[in-house]
């Protein structure tokens, strides 16, 4: 396609980033500035008899100390996307306060925060703030929060529903094909709870100009438009112009740093109380307490099939936690982003999934990377492999049996769903067949065998999976519910030297934007990348923006990128033309210049975007300059699709589970960055594994998170993991002009349920049919003793 | 996180931080590698008021032959040990412990000193202490003695050290031939289980870890393996058995069965 | 308390608390904000600096602990403008996303190739435990750290 595109293209960050030289918000310093600290709840659900700050506000450096009495008591964040009752009842959606007023509703929940000359002296003065608190009966699981006698989170309403939901055909209807059906496969299991856990802690430095009447806020988000929009419209209702966000180097977000939290919103507040600028930096302790978390649903399925193995009907009810409140984007997880999901990559013809969305004291549940299409991945990829075992039927084969036949979405249509949407291209059995190869299937049960005969547990596990990502049409997601569009804004600004700086809506937390995206703007342009600077994370720089989740940057933002690069070239003809003294029509551009076809009479695009400036000879009633915004609404999502390959071994004393290989085909539309792509894939591939085999948030039944630390939340280390084989296909996606899908959360997606089939493959001889994640050795070992 | 303020000092002598531990008792930690303690004060779960820094003591560093023994300053490290000639042939199951405690940079900076001292009833070298029939010295005020490594662990975070004494060094007799097994915990990486296995001659002395709150010699294991018996079904054998939420009690046992007869066959 | 360390060749004396870790006192004393915070409970790697040549969690290490003795963290990896061979490395093998957790890669990276100037892919992830990274899957650190041992050796 051009000199940069679909090459291993080196990353332009890289190198601040390696000399210690990149800037995380807890980098900066500003002059006169406080730092904060939190007192925070050490019960799940209490309430708060009295707080005392007496002691605090005499201690040592302490400038201010602030309670919900204090006039930010009156404030709460927003929820940005509404979810009704099936029956027509408008979502409960409680306030969530700044700091809680009278009732603690999870673990960590803020009551005061102590803003002092230094961090160590916040810290100190903290612990002088005494409060009472009366404990009470707390619930954390999602399921038993809608008990009739469960401890109600919100005493507004008379249970803890926050909304119900259900999405595909006719529950009788499938009720009936079921009970008709060949064969009926039943799950029941937790898709459980799991920190996110980006590397860097959430950072805040919120700076009131006092003379200006503005703001800055400096913010480790992954979209500051957003935060800026909710936190001045819909919390504190300020005015967004007074308002900057600034979000430069942010250290991993996989959805954790998408939403506007409490914490952000109350230093920018706290700010002009005092005059001067407040920072506040998580600790880990308070990350695990703090950042919204993802998945947790229990989920009971019920899938049929024919007596070939074809699959018939497939029902599911779902409790799915929101936590204590509704955090920025969490009712559309377990909903648009889940049920949307169900028909996978199967011709199933009868879909029904119903989910009820509870409160429980917990931390509330949002969008962790891939955000309710892995919940609906592992179902589908679990119950179809359990029904291919119990049928005896081979789990490659009932897949092929299954699979929607390939389609490009040009010449076949795309492929209408049971669940609401339309997928735009896929070849399903070809990621499958590349995947076989690589493992060589036949070798592997040949081995496998011979392995058990010597008392050797090793299995292999398959996932076809497909996501829908790069959200999406504005239209489509207000009529889900969305409270904000979901398009993306891409400026590109040709400076009179014929460089150009391109500003962008989404957001850079490690994707390499800053080198992929000067990669197609530079083939699109004809010139060197090094003529190419990309801006982002800076509301003042950067028109307006939806940020980075949901794998949409490129196919978002990059499209709107692409809408300016036209609209460059075509005013950029015009000015050509006229220095040639040709018409439009006979121009072409390549290689960073305008030709007369035909002829070698040319002129090159610096040339042009000089004169787009200095208009002296220049064409009639044509506007000077050469810069342009657009804003990019995409068709439809895109449907990235792959097939995940697990081997393993599993240890038959202890039951630990080794990951010998891990084979990734994935097919995410066409490539810019083939090395910044399974860069993408390993790490999400990583981040599947780890929920798989070793994460989990496990709370008490009192609420207290037992997992809070390191010392107890497992995460992947470098010895848990094996090199992942990775390769692609390629079909396009079919409706935006790079043809791409996103590669942001295949890998988290496809993996999980690789993993674990692999380890029910391994066990299967042994009666095991199904196995809780994460497959931690206590919870194999004793499988394999039942 | 910062931990709540407190008064530092650096000692160059055995007798100074003696006489400091004296003076202030309670109030006051002795810091080697600090790697369970100033995690704890950050999190203020743990405040001392003096802080003993023994690290400059000279000669509490250093590995030496003396006679049939190996004699380990208490403030050598983990990295220290495992790549010691000396403790590589003549202790090698203790080299092969310090390999697996934590990572690169807590065996660059935590001693066996402090590990001991501060007796996490997961940790790894109780184990091998305990096979080895190691011999911790101590110093107090009323002068050096010799602790058993059988008569060192108490309970949980609990040692038979007085309150005015330090671990100097630890004295292992060479060990021809041992062997240390380690189930680690997904998370923190300490030990479920650890088992150490020496022997002598026909028979085994077994050091276990991470089982009980308290490290101890699987007594039963080394009887039933003298007589020939199924030894690694005795491995908790009268032992109250830990659990969380990695490892009941059900499968604690059995991991330490599983690891005796790993150690007892390797 | 008066402490004088030796930070990529340059003596600093300054006035700390005794509570100051290593890590604070290089990010708010110094402005040495290269090394990083990840969970300052000696878990995740991000902080991890050499003192005296040996990688340690500098969040675990009080400045008063390294008085005297000679530091050297990400900063102090370039030289005269050029990247170390382990920076380097990272950068062609693709090591790094969000770069949060890199300086520790990098400064254990070292340690790691002091000490197995050969390693296997083995020998890398035993010496990586120490170190959290959410976003590469290790994959690209240990082809890294591969790659550096070969320019290194070079």
């Amino acid at each position: 396609m051009g000199n940069y595109v679909g090459k291993p293209v080196k990353r332009r960050e890289d190198a601040r980033f390696l000399k210690g030289a990149g800037t995380y918000t807890d980098d900066i310093k500003l002059r006169k500035m406080t730092q904060s600290a939190f007192v925070r709840s050490p019960y799940a659900h209490a309430k708060i008899l009295n707080i005392d700050t007496s002691e605090a506000k005499k201690a040592e450096g302490v400038v201010a100390v602030f309670t919900a009495q204090d006039g930010c008591g009156e404030f709460g964040v927003p929820c940005g996307w509404q979810v009704d009752f099936k029956n027509g009842e408008t979502m409960r959606e409680p306030k969530h306060p700044l700091l809680a007023k009278d009732k603690i509703r999870h673990v960590g929940e803020a009551v005061a925060i102590v803003i002092a000359e230094s961090l160590e002296l916040a810290r100190d003065a903290a612990e002088l703030v005494s409060v009472d608190y009366e404990e009470l009966p707390a619930v954390t699981d999602p399921k038993k929060a809608m008990d009739k006698d469960a401890p109600l989170v919100h005493d507004d309403w008379k249970d803890n529903a926050a909304f119900d939901w259900c999405i595909g055909n006719d529950r009788a209807e499938v009720e009936a094909a079921l009970e008709k059906a060949h064969h009926v496969t039943e799950m029941e299991f937790r898709n459980q709870r799991l920190a996110p856990n980006a590397m860097e802690p959430r950072s805040y430095i919120a700076d009131y100009d006092v003379n200006g009447d503005k703001w800055t806020l400096y913010t480790s988000t992954q979209n500051p438009h957003l935060i800026r929009l909710l936190m001045c419209a819909f919390a504190l209702g300020i005015p967004e112009q007074k308002v900057r966000v600034v979000s430069k180097d942010v250290g991993g977000g996989f959805g954790s740093k998408v939403y506007h939290y409490t914490e952000e919103c109350l230093v920018t507040w706290a700010s002009k109380e005092i005059g001067r600028p407040v920072k506040w930096t998580s600790d880990r302790s308070e990350a695990f307490l703090t950042d919204a978390q993802g998945r947790d649903h229990v989920v009971k399925s019920k899938m049929g099939f024919d007596k070939d193995g074809k699959i018939v009907a497939h029902l599911t009810d779902e409790y799915c936690a929101m936590g204590a409140y509704l955090s920025t984007f969490a009712p559309a997880i377990p909903t648009y982003l889940h049920g949307t999901l169900f028909q996978g990559v199967y011709t199933t013809p009868l879909i029904h999934l119903n989910v009820t969305a509870p409160f429980t004291h917990t931390v509330p549940v949002d969008a962790y990377r891939g955000a309710g299409r892995p919940e609906a991945t592992y179902l589908l990829e679990r119950i179809v492999s359990k029904g291919a075992r119990e049928m005896g039927i081979d789990p490659t084969e009932i897949r092929f049996k299954n699979f929607i036949p390939p389609f490009d979405g040009v010449e076949q249509e795309g492929y209408q769903t049971q669940v609401a949407l339309q997928y735009d291209s896929g070849n399903y059995e070809g990621v499958l067949k590349k995947g076989l190869e690589m493992l060589g299937y036949e070798d592997f049960r040949k081995e496998q065998s011979e392995a058990r005969k010597n008392g050797k547990l090793i299995g292999v596990g398959f996932s076809t999976y497909i996501e829908g990502c790069g959200i999406a049409p504005s239209a489509v997601v207000g009529a889900l519910g969305a409270r904000a569009g979901l398009y993306e804004v891409g400026q590109v600004r040709v400076q009179p030297t014929g460089k150009v700086s391109v500003f962008t809506g989404s957001h850079s937390h490690g994707q390499g934007h800053e080198t992929v995206f000067a990669q197609f703007v530079a083939d699109k342009l004809g010139i060197p990348m090094d003529d190419i600077e990309i801006e982002h994370g800076d509301t003042d720089q950067v028109a307006f923006g939806m940020g980075t989740y949901g794998s949409r940057s490129l196919s978002v933002g990059g499209s709107a990128i692409m809408k300016s690069i036209d609209k460059i070239l075509e005013k950029g003809a015009k000015i050509a033309a006229h220095k040639l003294e040709a018409a439009e029509e006979d121009l072409d551009y390549a290689e960073g210049k305008w030709t007369v076809k035909g002829t070698d009479k040319s002129v090159s695009f610096g040339d042009v975007s000089l004169t787009a400036y200095v208009p002296h000879d220049y064409p009639e009633g044509l506007e000077p300059g050469l810069d342009f915004s657009s804003f990019y609404d995409p068709a439809n999502f895109t449907y990235p699709f792959g097939t995940h390959i697990a081997v393993v071994e599993v240890d038959a004393d202890t039951g630990r589970v080794m990951l010998n290989r891990f084979i990734a085909v994935d097919d995410v539309g066409n490539i810019m960055n083939p090395m910044i792509v399974d860069g993408q894939i390993h790490g999400g591939v990583a981040q599947g594994v780890g929920q798989a085999l070793l994460e989990e948030v496990v709370y008490d039944e009192g609420g207290q998170m037992i997992t809070g630390s390191y010392m107890d939340y497992a995460m992947p280390r470098a010895d848990d993991l094996p090199m992942i084989e990775t390769a692609n296909t390629v079909t396009p996606c079919p409706h935006n002009p790079l043809g791409v899908k996103g590669a942001g959360e295949a890998g988290t997606i496809g993996s999980t349920p690789a993993v674990v089939n692999a380890v029910v493959d391994a066990l299967a001889h042994l009666g095991v049919t199904d196995i809780q994640m994460p497959l931690k050795p206590q919870t194999v070992w004793k499988a394999m003793q039942n | 996180m910062i931990p709540a303020k407190f008064e530092y000092m650096k000692v160059s002598s055995v007798g100074e931080a003696v006489d400091l531990l004296e003076k202030h008792g309670f109030d006051a930690k002795i810091l080697s590698g600090g790697h369970s303690l100033l995690p704890a004060m950050k999190l203020r779960l743990n405040r001392p008021e003096v802080l003993i820094d023994i690290t400059g003591i000279s000669g509490m560093d250093s590995i030496t032959e003396q006679g049939d023994e190996i004699v380990i300053g208490a403030n050598c490290t983990h990295s220290q040990l495992l790549r010691s000639e000396l403790v590589q042939k003549q202790v090698n199951i203790l080299a092969q412990a310090a390999d697996t405690v934590g990572d690169v940079q807590v065996r660059n900076k935590g001693t066996i000193g402090g590990s001991l001292a501060h007796a996490d009833p997961s940790a790894d070298y109780p184990a091998v202490v305990l096979a080895c029939d190691a011999v911790i010295v101590a110093e107090g005020k009323n002068g050096s003695r010799e602790i058993a490594a059988t008569d060192f662990f108490e309970g949980i975070f609990t040692t038979t050290l007085n309150d005015d004494e330090i671990i100097t060094a630890i004295r292992f007799p060479k060990i021809a031939k041992g062997n240390y097994q380690k189930f680690y915990q997904s998370a923190s990486r300490f030990a479920v289980v650890g088992v150490a296995v020496v022997r002598d001659g026909d028979s085994v002395k077994v050091g276990v870890t991470g089982v009980s709150d308290t490290p101890y010699r699987a007594t039963a294991v080394e009887e039933a393996y003298a007589g020939n018996g199924d030894a690694a079904e005795h491995a908790v054998d009268d032992i109250e058995v830990m659990s969380d939420h990695f490892a009941d009690v059900e499968y604690r046992s059995h991991l330490a069965k599983v690891m005796v007869k790993r150690a007892l066959e390797a | 308390m008066k402490i004088s360390i030796r930070i990529n060749g340059k003596k600093h004396t300054d006035e700390v608390e005794p509570r100051i870790s290593l890590t604070h006192y290089l990010r708010e004393t110094l402005d040495m904000t290269g090394t990083h915070i990840g969970c300052d409970t000696s878990a995740c790697g991000a902080c991890t600096v050499t003192l005296n040549g040996d990688a340690v969690k500098s969040c675990t290490l009080l400045a008063v602990q390294a008085d005297g003795a000679e530091v050297t963290t990400i900063e102090g990896m370039a030289k005269n403008g050029e990247m170390h061979p382990i920076q380097q490395a990272f950068k062609e093998k693709h090591g790094l996303q969000c770069g949060f957790c890199t300086p520790g890669m990098v400064m254990v990276a070292a340690d790691i190739l002091k000490h197995t100037p050969n390693p296997s892919e083995e020998d890398i992830r035993h010496g990586l435990k120490g170190n959290f990274c959410r976003c590469t899957g290790y994959h690209n650190i240990i082809k890294s750290i591969q790659h550096a041992a070969e320019l290194i050796n070079k």
